[in-house]
């Protein structure tokens, strides 16, 4: 690089570049914010789906399964599972079954949950489902 | 070696290669149970393996920028480190906190783990990469903060440069962003929204800088050519990362309850994110190329090239292969994410590290500028046969992304999520065959350290032409 473009060009634009990317990401960042409340349903988040909420993290849920495709990629995505499944009993009862024991075949733990610890997590995954992420997953296998 | 106190980066350098074995041992695990489903079920369920493997992971390179730190900052400081004990005392810290946590992973349910470690007062648990128990986390705070003292004071009073700024400013970054892990709301889409300024603001943001700062410093050492250029260099490739990285983080928001702006935001700056790691390539052969001197340690100079080439592959091509918001759509969440984010952290920060302990090791070892020429061998063995490896696991599992796209999300009859994985479980035993070959890589490597033979010595100041 020639002289016409000195180091404390590069420096500045380093400097000047990362401060107005990071005012900007931060305006989006507030704009965002005022749009949960009703992409998320905030309304509906109860108590219950917040310590659903919990359950999943305590119980490392996604340490196999995805949700809203983030986590691992070992077990199908839970996103839509109540869409999948049809009814939070159907959710309640399929946690309750596992593992299925079946040789050679991915084996989903028992986490032992209470029958109110799968009534949050059954609440909180319904939530999940209902909340506006813009039209993902593409169908319902997820 | 030119301070007796840089002598602190060794036992971080062993620490880390120790974690290393540790993450691929559990790679190994996971990729088994990916085709043999119940493979040591239920003594090792897969989410506790992946845990294992991917803090191992996180662990093994944050020991590894710390190593490199106290190697680096007093050569450029031109002055002995703040306080070596300082530096010894939270290296023990940290390992015993990473070893209780670890054995914690293995011995209890996570949800005992949980409770002993009191989650339900602070919760931070169960999110992917940030695992840890809340302890833990507080420890990885106070272990961060010692540190950045001990390089703050040693910078300080010694000479400043480009390079050490650098990398002092990722470091600060590193720490700050990490206090994001701490925050965690009820509402789903804000904890996505703040975990991924932890996750995505230190991978594509500040660790670019660190892993630019230490490519920077063995450039200068292994080429000798003027700091000047090197350091112009850095500028542009930092000022290019962050201007295309912060806003980057806008390609995690395409589905996770946030507004669909971002899907235009996240596309157009993740797309020229690749730039950096472009400029980073051009400036590794250039410097290398210009050369003033021919260093006799010429496995380093492979791991530096190796760490800007897999690194624009890995973050660069892999990552821009999926992150337009359409194609997205279809991609998110399946093995093609898997396939890139296993060549981006090998390309980027495994070989960063690697190319500074292949720099420092021998002379931390008293051997001079560089080890023999058998380990040196030994050492370019293991560069290819880990880095073939990796390109074939994510050649295989990228193979095994797109057919789970098509067969369940994109053809005309989607199939359910277990059905497809039956059916692409031939390149699952593909990647896991890869997966051994890079273990073999890895013994390969550490046996280098092992391998007899005299130092090569460093030639009496044999100028390049030009």
């Amino acid at each position: 690089m020639s002289e016409v473009f000195t180091k404390s060009m590069a420096r500045n634009i380093f400097y000047g570049g990362s401060l107005f990317f990071i005012l900007l990401f931060l305006a989006l960042t507030f704009d965002t914010h005022g749009t949960l409340p009703e992409r998320t349903n905030t309304g509906n988040l109860t108590e219950q789906v917040a310590h659903g909420k919990e359950v999943w993290e305590e119980n490392n849920c996604t340490g196999c399964h995805t949700l809203h495709g983030e986590g691992s990629f070992f077990a199908p995505e839970l996103g839509n599972v109540y869409t999948r499944f049809g009814s939070k009993k159907a959710i309640k009862a399929w946690i309750r079954s596992q593992p299925t024991g079946i040789p050679g075949r991915r084996q989903m733990p028992n986490f032992d949950l209470t029958e109110e610890e799968l009534d949050a997590i059954a609440a909180f995954l319904k939530w999940a489902d209902e909340m506006d992420t813009a039209g993902w997953p593409p169908n319902v296998q997820g | 070696m030119q301070y007796a106190s840089q002598s602190v980066a060794k036992p971080y350098f062993v620490g880390a290669l120790g974690l290393f074995v540790v993450q691929i041992l559990f790679g190994l695990i996971m990729g088994t149970q990916y085709v043999v489903g119940d493979f040591l079920f239920p003594a090792i369920p897969f989410d506790t393996a992946k845990m294992v493997h991917t803090n191992a992971l996180i662990v093994w390179l944050l020991l590894g920028f710390m190593g490199a730190s106290y190697y680096l900052v007093p050569e450029e400081s031109e002055t002995e480190l703040h306080s070596p004990r300082l530096a010894i005392a939270l290296f023990w810290i940290f390992l015993i906190a990473v070893l209780l946590t670890v054995v914690g992973y293995l011995t209890m349910t996570y949800s005992n783990l949980a409770k002993i470690t009191g989650n339900e007062y602070w919760p931070t648990m169960g999110r992917l990469y940030l695992e840890q128990p809340t302890i833990t986390k507080i420890g990885i705070v106070i272990v961060a903060l010692g540190f950045l003292y001990n390089l703050g004071m040693t910078i300080l009073k010694g000479r400043k440069t480009v390079v050490s700024s650098v990398l002092m400013i990722g470091l600060i970054g590193l720490a700050v962003l990490f206090l994001f892990a701490f925050y965690n709301p009820a509402n789903l889409a804000l904890d996505k929204y703040y975990w991924w300024w932890v996750v995505h603001l230190w991978v594509e943001g500040v660790w670019e800088l660190i892993m630019a700062s230490i490519l920077a410093f063995v450039l200068i050492k292994i080429t000798g050519v003027d700091r000047e250029v090197i350091e112009k260099w850095l500028y542009v490739i930092i000022a290019v990362t962050l201007i295309t990285g912060i806003l980057g983080t806008g390609h995690h928001y395409f589905w996770i309850g946030t507004p669909e702006y971002w899907q235009w935001w996240g596309s157009i700056f993740s797309a020229i994110e690749p730039i950096p790691f472009f400029i980073m390539v051009v400036f590794a052969f250039n410097v290398i190329n210009r050369r003033r001197r021919d260093h006799p340690n010429k496995a380093a100079t492979l791991w530096a090239l190796g760490t800007a080439v897999m690194a624009f592959l890995g973050a660069g091509v892999w990552g821009f292969m999926h992150t337009l918001a359409p194609i997205n759509y279809y991609t998110h969440g399946t093995q093609i994410t898997a396939a890139h984010g296993h060549l981006a952290f090998y390309g980027a920060y495994v070989l960063v590290v690697l190319t500074m302990i292949s720099y420092a090791m021998p002379q931390l070892r008293g051997q001079g500028a560089a080890a023999s020429n058998r380990t040196q061998v030994m050492e370019m063995w293991s560069f290819w046969l880990m880095s073939v490896a990796m390109v074939f696991m994510v050649l295989f599992l990228t193979a095994a992304g797109i057919l789970q796209v098509w067969l369940q999300r994109y053809g005309a009859d989607p199939q359910p999520f277990m059905a497809v994985q039956q059916e692409v479980a031939l390149f699952y035993w593909a990647r896991l065959l890869a997966g051994f070959v890079f273990l073999i890589g890895l013994v390969v490597y550490l046996a280098s350290f092992f391998a007899k033979g005299e130092p090569v010595p460093e030639k009496p100041a044999a100028q390049a032409a030009g």
